[in-house]
């Protein structure tokens, strides 16, 4: 039996672990603050953001108290002021949901389209095609949505609520259509379809090929394999990547401020004109507001700031976690 | 012990494997769909013609749904449930991708065809300073509009995009424990709201340091929502320098700074311009924040730090806004100037990050 043993020639000491010392020269420490300071003035913008909000809005919101959160009407400049966004936060959130509920099941099936069905020669230019979704201005989808697809969709609107009109949110007590946060709910759905869709296209792509092929090879259809491998894989991807939908959808201003007339009333109607948004109050508000108007305004512009940052971080931090625990498994 | 010898097939006799493809449709077969197809669209067109069904969504909505429930019949009749259930699925999935991408085409379709008529020479060169409600649409333009979006959208850009490769330089040569928190605030700050922005440079410059609406004011605003989009694009681009390009430098005596100044950020080039236009067409059509940071003018104002100004985004909200037809057409003009512009820098940028891979 022969053993290759390494032996050092006598009087060689044998080799010390050698420490590796870094020694920044001075140009290097600043480079590095300045590097850092720079990364630092994106917490420093969020947090100036709600100070100055804050501190604008402190008046108008120590004056309404908790009123401010369960109050409808919005006369800022009457004596006393009479406002709150009960109505507008409302409306805001059954808009997101509305737009959710359409751009959720679209987004996930083109993610599906584009990783597993597409052909190779389609799936590129398909993806170019959906993030270009997302550029086009909020303003162009407002004018599309208020000129060309809202009155399209008044027979569409009629439809449901004569044959679907028992459902409380497809009733309509006049029978007028348009301006409505069902129009608003589709025209935002796709501003937030290109997130949603690179968010879950992006975790899908993470599950492992073997266990797809594992799948197909055990005689599994290809809906077999999505839906056994890909979907339970990528489901808290997809629910991050709801979220972050959601907070956009939240957001959304220009294209809701030109469709929606707003009328600040709670209704789960969202067939009929009228509903709420903060975002495009705000917008609407705000050039013909006056100074007590606009310091309503801004404690408005806080409320929407502070919700939509906590739904962002949270979606963050579930996308992050479902892409670390795959990296995992992996 | 028996022994059963079996003759080894001799390789001429066999014929030559051909390559199965599972999932791809026959020939066969895609006669067979479109078959279906074609019954469903002519028992919808029977449909809608016998009853009082009416309306093109709706009758689209009717063919693709017959034409789901006939293949279903189909497909079960011929082959089993699971194929039936896959059949199902594949088409729908198919069709969610088209749902997502018809819009997209109409959008621009609509624009152009109503974007054309307003369209003039005049729409560069003249203002909305003399016109009244009476003028046709071709009197007076958008050249405040213009001038004011320019020096918007270009002041904004010189304040984001070297902070914004600076905060990713951070993040891609200065990992850790840090650099998540940095990285996770940076994606938070995607999702701020535009009014936001608008209502923050509103309250800080406009308020607090009364220094007025102006064009300096609005391209702060832009910043501050294009910040993110730099940062974390130009990021994605810095990680794809090789690593052994980084420490060539490092082991050749350059101290860390030369290395990225000189090493990283010049391999990186082609990537931070896409970054950069990616960030200047999010921010080309903003409106929400102009309303409260550039305010809006009907005249020229080449001056951004003093008085309000236009922009091409604010310019056409005020126009549809404003429901007289003249000034309408005018904001569809307008509206026709903006998406070409987005259009346009969206292409750039995917042929620069295009230039990137292939070198």
């Amino acid at each position: 039996m022969l053993v290759a043993v390494t032996t050092l020639p006598d009087g060689v000491a044998a080799p010390v672990r050698r420490r590796i010392v870094a020694s920044p020269t001075r140009a290097d420490r600043a480079f590095q603050a300045l590097v850092i300071g720079a990364a630092w003035s994106v917490l420093a913008i969020l947090g100036l953001i709600f100070l100055f909000l804050f501190m604008e809005a402190w008046p108008a919101l120590h004056q309404a108290g908790w009123s401010f959160l369960v109050r409808f009407q919005w006369f800022p400049d009457l004596t006393p002021p009479v406002f709150g966004v009960a109505a507008l936060l409302v409306g805001t959130l059954v808009i997101a949901l509305v737009a959710l509920a359409i751009a959720l099941p679209v987004a996930v099936g083109s993610a599906l389209y584009v990783n597993e069905y597409a052909p190779r020669w389609l799936a590129r230019p398909l993806v170019t095609m959906i993030d270009l979704l997302a550029a086009i201005p909020s303003l162009i989808y407002g004018m599309w949505g208020l000129y060309w697809l809202s009155p399209r969709l008044n027979g569409t609107s009629r439809w449901l609520t004569d044959h679907l009109g028992f459902i409380p949110i497809f009733h309509t007590s006049r029978r007028v259509f348009g301006s409505s946060m069902f129009v608003c709910g589709i025209v935002v759905a796709l501003m937030i379809l290109p997130i949603i869709a690179s968010v879950t296209r992006e975790v899908f792509a993470q599950v492992p090929r073997t266990t797809c092929e594992g799948a197909l090879a055990l005689g599994g259809t290809r809906w077999g394999m999505v839906r056994r491998v890909i979907l339970p894989f990528g489901r808290s991807g997809m629910v991050g990547a709801a979220m972050l939908g959601l907070g956009r959808a939240l957001g959304e201003t220009i294209a809701v401020a030109l469709i929606l007339s707003i009328n600040f009333q709670i209704t789960p109607h969202i067939l009929e004109p009228g509903g709420g948004s903060v975002a495009a109050h705000i917008a609407n508000q705000f050039p013909e507001a006056g100074l007590a108007g606009r310091k309503a305004l801004v404690a408005a512009g806080l409320v929407l700031f502070v919700v939509t940052l906590i739904v962002n971080m949270v979606a963050r931090v579930v996308v992050n976690r479902s892409r670390s625990s795959r990296g995992l498994v992996d | 012990m028996t022994v059963t010898t079996v003759p080894s097939p001799n390789p001429a006799s066999l014929p030559t494997p051909t390559r199965r493809r599972p999932q791809a449709i026959t020939p066969a077969e895609g006669v067979r769909i479109a078959g279906v197809a074609g019954v469903a669209v002519i028992l919808t067109a029977l449909v809608f013609l016998a009853t009082p069904l009416s309306g093109a969504f709706g009758s689209v909505v009717f063919a693709f749904a017959a034409f789901v429930a006939l293949e279903v019949v189909d497909v079960s009749l011929r082959l089993d449930p699971q194929a039936a259930k896959d059949r199902t699925a594949t088409i729908l999935i198919t069709g969610s991708a088209g749902v997502a991408l018809v819009p997209l085409g109409f959008i621009v379709w609509y624009v152009v065809s109503k974007g054309i008529g307003g369209m003039h020479p005049g729409f560069f060169t003249k203002t909305l300073e003399e016109v009244g409600p009476l003028d046709p649409a071709s009197a007076g333009g958008a050249e405040h509009a213009i001038i004011g979006s320019v020096e918007q959208v270009g002041l904004a850009s010189l304040i984001a995009t070297p902070l914004g490769i600076l905060t990713a330089v951070y993040l891609s040569e200065y990992p850790g424990r840090l650099t998540r928190v940095v990285r996770f605030f940076v994606d938070s700050m995607s999702g701020i709201p535009s009014v936001v922005a608008g209502l923050f440079i509103y309250t800080l410059w406009v308020v607090r340091l009364e220094k007025g609406f102006s064009g300096l004011a609005a391209a702060m605003a832009l910043s501050v929502l294009m910040l993110p989009t730099v940062a974390r694009t130009a990021e994605e681009m810095l990680k794809l320098v090789p690593d052994g390009l980084r420490e060539s430098s490092l082991a050749l005596g350059a101290p860390k700074w030369r290395t990225v100044t000189s090493i990283v950020l010049p391999t990186a080039r082609s990537g931070l311009i896409t970054a950069g236009i990616l960030g200047v067409a999010r921010i080309a059509g903003e409106t929400a924040p102009l309303l409260m940071t550039a305010f809006g003018t009907d005249s020229v104002n080449v001056n951004p730090t003093k008085g309000a100004q236009s922009s091409l985004p604010l310019f056409v909200y005020q126009r549809v806004r404003n429901a007289v037809p003249s000034q309408v057409a005018r904001g569809w003009a307008g509206a026709l100037v903006l998406i070409l512009l987005v259009l346009t820098l969206f292409t750039v940028a995917r042929l620069f990050g295009r230039v990137r891979k292939a070198a």
